[in-house]
């Protein structure tokens, strides 16, 4: 076996990412466990009320972690795509396939939660200001590149088309983070960011960052098991081509 | 110039195309998307009385007035964004989380009388996550008065509240 030329492709070798995945995929599941029951918990029933909000407020902690996945894992199909255009990584182009639904979901379940908590807050389902309507941007996006890499019979041609999207629709993941602060919106203003103290009580903060790493662990488990299971379905693919070259015209004969 | 380098190349110049002219398109158009304007904005350039606009400011403490006229509230507020205030004339029921203090959009036009008549008042949320009992203990220390703006530092939640419990 050839050396690992660089780290950019050592998990081109689907045999090192399915060792890679195996060992780390205990630990994905079992954290993801842990941190989403605590997180859950603690959130639901012993964070306390918002002083306007009241028990509504609990919805963020499913709300926020999905708006965060939503963003990351568009992050990650971008990269899918740039590996696949410039290096043509043999693995992005499949973990692209395997991202895209999840991260739908995550957007639809962000645009859902909010939707409900937006009804008796603001008073309405939903308004067309920047941030709602970027996000409905990314969800569409997300739609697009599920469809659009599943679209051709050659599968390469849709995984370059697909990779094209997502690395163009990267533009509304900025468009997304500081859609509050460039515009004035009906959406609030991010409460926690790196350069200020977060606008939080830390009895609330706390729940929020634990159900976010719970999510995120859940998230990154579920991606992996879906990339395994796809590299080990390519490869019972090659092994049945290769069986049926082997043993040509069993029936004709 | 290998291959590599030269893909890597017009992919970073394709996308830097693409987020200029995303700048350049969100630039011209940033007027629209705003999802409101501010009092002082609307005196300063009133929109035609027939153009319907979102107006978003904070409500004034005491200028709450409601009537009920044909078994409809009819209300009125002042709305400021600490330069200028509108009044605002609205009927029907106002959101669960109006109240003074608190900042609003709303729906509507501009009166002859320099007055807004609104079709839709929507109650927007700040940034500030508080629990209940810190907001009440701070209201009842005399520390913050909601009508009359944004709730202090969260930081400053834990001192503010434990001198009067310890004290």
């Amino acid at each position: 076996m050839r050396p690992t030329p660089n780290l950019l492709h050592r998990y081109a070798n689907p045999g090192q990412f399915l060792r890679l995945a195996r060992a780390l995929q205990p630990w994905l599941s079992t954290g993801a466990i842990i941190f989403l029951t605590v997180g859950i918990v603690w959130g639901l029933f012993f964070a306390p009320a918002d002083w306007q909000q009241g028990e509504t407020v609990r919805i963020m902690y499913v709300h926020v972690p999905m708006a965060w996945l939503a963003s990351s894992c568009y992050l990650g199909l971008a990269v899918c795509g740039l590996l696949s255009l410039v290096w043509r990584h043999p693995l992005a182009d499949l973990a692209a396939i395997e991202i895209g639904p999840v991260g739908a979901c995550a957007a639809a379940l962000c645009l859902i939660t909010g939707s409900l908590w937006g009804q008796p807050m603001w008073g309405t389902w939903w308004v067309w200001d920047a941030r709602l309507t970027s996000v409905l941007v990314l969800f569409f996006l997300y739609l697009g590149h599920i469809a659009l890499i599943r679209a051709f019979d050659e599968p390469a041609r849709g995984q370059r088309a697909a990779a094209i999207l997502a690395l163009a629709g990267a533009i509304d993941l900025p468009i997304i983070k500081f859609s509050v602060q460039w515009w004035n919106t009906l959406h609030q203003p991010d409460s926690i960011t790196l350069t200020g103290a977060p606008t939080m009580s830390m009895t609330m903060l706390w729940p929020l960052l634990i159900t976010t790493i719970g999510f995120t662990l859940g998230v990154a488990a579920v991606i992996f098991a879906r990339l395994s299971a796809a590299i080990h379905e390519s490869r019972a693919r090659q092994l049945m081509a290769r069986s049926r070259l082997n043993r040509p015209d069993r029936s004709a004969a | 110039m290998t291959r590599k380098t030269r893909r890597l190349w017009i992919v970073i110049a394709c996308l830097a195309c693409i987020s200029s002219a995303a700048a350049l398109t969100l630039r011209a158009f940033s007027s629209n998307i705003v999802f409101f304007m501010a009092p002082s904005q609307v005196k300063a350039h009133p929109p035609a009385p027939d153009r319907t606009i979102r107006l978003g400011g904070m409500v004034v403490a005491g200028s709450l007035h409601r009537i009920t006229e044909h078994d409809a509230p009819v209300n009125s507020f002042n709305v400021t964004d600490g330069q200028a205030s509108v009044e605002v004339h609205y009927t029907g029921i106002l959101p669960d989380l109006f109240r003074e203090g608190q900042s609003v959009v709303a729906l509507g036009t501009v009166q002859k009388d320099g007055g807004f008549t609104a079709s839709e008042v929507l109650a927007k949320h700040d940034e500030t996550y508080m629990p209940k009992e810190v907001a009440e203990e701070l209201k009842r220390t005399g520390k913050w008065d909601p009508r009359f703006g944004k709730a202090p530092d969260a930081a400053s939640w834990d001192t503010m509240t434990a001198k009067k419990t310890g004290g």
